[in-house]
Parts: C-alpha cells; structure tokens; sequence
C-alpha cells in the first residue's frame, strides 16, 4: 500500500524547547581526523534583519568522505564517536557557530565524486518547510566539477562556498540569506 | 553509486510550499528565488542516526518531570512512524515539544498572559519499536493567541521532530486534536492545498490506547517519504 508523507510545519518560534536537547555544535571530537575548522554565520531574512529563531542542522562525511550510516558502503574507516550530525539554534543576532574538520569527497551520479560539502537544513518561524542547502569549500578545485555545484546558475554560486575569514586560521564564514538581494540557494530534495 | 535509488518526491499539493502570505512570518523569510532541484546522492540518502544512547527512557512521560502532577487533562499520544511503501520505521528519534494546559510554552519570549506550570517543561522524546510504535503521556495543551491578524489563536498542538533513516525523510509537524473550532481559521494549518493531507495531521480519538479512569488517548500516525523502487535517473 503506497502512503503519502506528512505534511510539514513550521518549528514555530519555541522550538528551542524541545530541541536544545540534541544540540551540538561540535561535530569532531577528539580522535577524529581532518583539517580543524570552524564554520560562522548569520541567518537573515528579506530586510536584511537578523533571525534569531532559526536552527541550522549539519549532516556531513568524515574527512575520508565517509558517512556514519550504513547506506555507505564504501571500504572506508568512520572514527568511534563521529556521527556528523550537528544542531543549533541562532541566537538573538541570528549568529551561529560549528566547529567541525573538512569532510572528504563523497561519490555523486555516475561514481564521480562530488566536491567536499555539508548538507544543510534551515528550520525556521515562517518556514513550513525546511530549506536544504549544501556548504562549500573555498579553494577547492573540485568545485568546478560538483554535480550539485553545476545545477546552479554561476552568478549564484557563491552563495553555497563558505569565506575564509581574514587573520583566523581555519575559521569560515557562511551565511544564510532567507530572501532578496544575495539570496542562497536552496535545493529541493524532496521534503 | 549511479544506480542509487533515492526517495519520493511529495505528491502534489500535500506539502505547504515556502510563502503563503496569510502566514505573515513566511513574508520575509521565503525565499523568492525557484529551489533548484537536487537528485538524490549518498549525501541525501544518509542521515543521523540515533539510537538507546541519545535517549532517556524516561522523556516519553511529559507529566512525570517536575515533583508533582501537571495541570492539566493527561492524555496518551501514540502511534507508528511509517515511510510512503508502509514499512514501519523502527529505531526513530521523535522529539516533541508543546505549550502548557494554559497555553503557555516554557520559553523566554512566550509572553502570553497565562501561567507557567512548575510541574511540566513541554518536552519529550522517543525511539520507534521494532514495529515503527511510539507513546507520550503528556497533558493536552492549551490553545493561545499569537499576532498574526486580529484575534488570531493557534488550536491546540503539539510539535513534532522526526529524522527517519536519511536526509532525505526529516520532517517537522505539528499535530492537531480532532473537533478543535480553531482548526478551520488557522493560517498554519490550512497552508498545504490538499484537504485530505491537511486533514491528516488532525489525530483521532483512540479507544485503544485511552485508559480507564486515567487518559484518554490519541492516535497520530506519521509518514514519512518512501524510497524509490527504481533508481534515479540523473
């Protein structure tokens, strides 16, 4: 029998009570290889106004580009402790920060692997549904190549690769615009 | 990795879309820009997993968290975690959260005139059984205004989180009681076009699972998106 799926809705704006149980934003403990970094931000919206009831979850391979998850059937090793998944909720000036290592590559279409990436979902106040979005490395050859990277108009691109931030090493700065002028692109996976 | 298959797509008019301008919290915060559509890799076909560790037992029981009884009418909440092909998904987290008998969440920026209740944060979580089940003991919770239009009030509800096996099937929800007026006239709700879809977030009455002299008991089943039984074309 074929089923449809839930309809979705908003977290609301009081979602931090039921969710700041799981949150994290440290997603490599230690034992866990890769290059350290740490990924900052803010959400806004339309008006350029903070959003400071939005969460933004992280799903990523480990450095190998390797998921914790049993449909990953690659011959490659997952560090005990890495689940790459991180959670958390923006705070009153729309900011949030994870710290985290770069993933590895992970196979696209046709076994070619996609560039380093992270899959994003943004739960907002006003969103019925989440917004999906990947981040980017800068510096990354493989970029030009990525299959999800292609699929976006150039001028648009950029809204997907994080910046490195001037005078701190390892620190990258990635937002997230709602709406408008800058606006990020957000893919539809589905739900 | 060309050959894996990845999950359905939503059935037309059965998920809200981004801006419904009579949900004014959507104005500014939709984007206006087309999602770009994403087929399917291992990216979206994997996802966190939670299991026994991430959860404490004892959070399926939102009236037992404070040192006395909740105000409040006690009820159970329960039902299957299922994808579009019915297969029950076991193993699940599902988080939950909700406002107070009086309609007042526990929250910094809740400022409805209502009271606080000591006895009772409006939190709880779960895993799914082997056959895909879940159960909350909980209070039903109030209805309460918010500033969307003039004299708008939320119905009843209570939030849901759910991961399933990927990516690809999070959802969040919210979960309505049935023969609530407020349904009718409430933006959030009627934002998905499909009746039928709407309508199912609206739980039943449950003899079943309602306890004599004790609560009584509501059924929500939650479904979420199945996988393709074909690859996906790239």
């Amino acid at each position: 029998m074929s089923l449809q799926a839930t309809t979705s809705h908003t977290v609301g704006p009081f979602f931090s009570i039921g969710l700041t149980r799981l949150s994290h934003s440290d997603l490599a403990g230690l034992g866990v290889a890769g290059e350290r970094i740490a990924i900052e931000g803010r959400v806004l919206d339309g008006d350029g106004n903070p959003v400071p009831d939005a969460l933004i979850e992280l799903w990523q391979a480990n450095s190998h580009g390797k998921y914790a998850h049993p449909e990953d059937k690659q011959e490659k090793s997952v560090e005990t402790g890495f689940k790459g998944y991180g959670r958390q909720p923006t705070d009153d000036a729309g900011k949030f920060r994870f710290t985290t290592i770069k993933p590895g590559p992970v196979p696209g279409p046709d076994g070619k692997p996609q560039a380093p990436h992270i899959a994003v979902s943004v739960f907002a106040r006003g969103l019925q549904r989440r917004l999906v979005t990947r981040i980017y490395f800068p510096d990354e050859a493989a970029n030009a190549a990525d299959f999800a990277l292609n699929r976006v108009d150039p001028a648009r691109r950029g809204t997907l690769i994080a910046k490195k931030v001037a005078g701190q090493a390892g620190v990258l700065e990635w937002n997230v615009i709602l709406q408008g002028a800058g606006e990020t692109v957000f893919f539809d996976i589905g739900l | 990795m060309a050959s894996l298959p990845g999950y359905r797509r939503p059935y037309p008019g059965t998920q809200p879309n981004h801006l419904h301008p009579l949900y004014r919290s959507s104005l500014k915060r939709a984007p206006a820009q087309p999602l770009i559509y994403l087929p399917h890799t291992l990216s979206e076909v994997t996802g966190p997993l939670f299991g026994a560790e991430s959860v404490d037992v004892k959070a399926c029981d939102l009236t037992k968290q404070g040192h006395g009884d909740p105000l409040g009418q006690r009820i159970i909440v329960s039902g299957r975690v299922l994808d579009e092909n019915s297969r029950p998904l076991s193993r699940t987290l599902v988080e939950i959260w909700q406002a107070n008998s009086a309609g007042r969440y526990l929250h910094r920026n809740d400022q409805h005139h209502a009271t606080l209740d000591p006895n009772f944060t409006g939190c709880g979580h779960a895993l799914t059984d082997d056959e895909g089940r879940y159960r909350f003991v909980t209070i039903r919770p109030g209805e309460y205004p918010w500033g969307n239009h003039y004299n708008a009030w939320r119905p009843a509800h209570i939030h849901f989180s759910i991961f399933g096996p990927a990516f690809a099937t999070r959802l969040v929800t919210q979960m309505y009681f049935p023969g609530d007026p407020l349904i009718p006239f409430d933006p959030i709700f009627n934002c998905t076009a499909d009746e039928k879809a709407r309508n199912r977030l609206i739980s039943l009455f449950d003899w079943e699972t309602t306890i004599p002299v004790h609560a009584l008991g509501y059924r929500f089943d939650i479904v979420l998106a199945g996988r393709d039984a074909t690859p996906m074309e790239f």
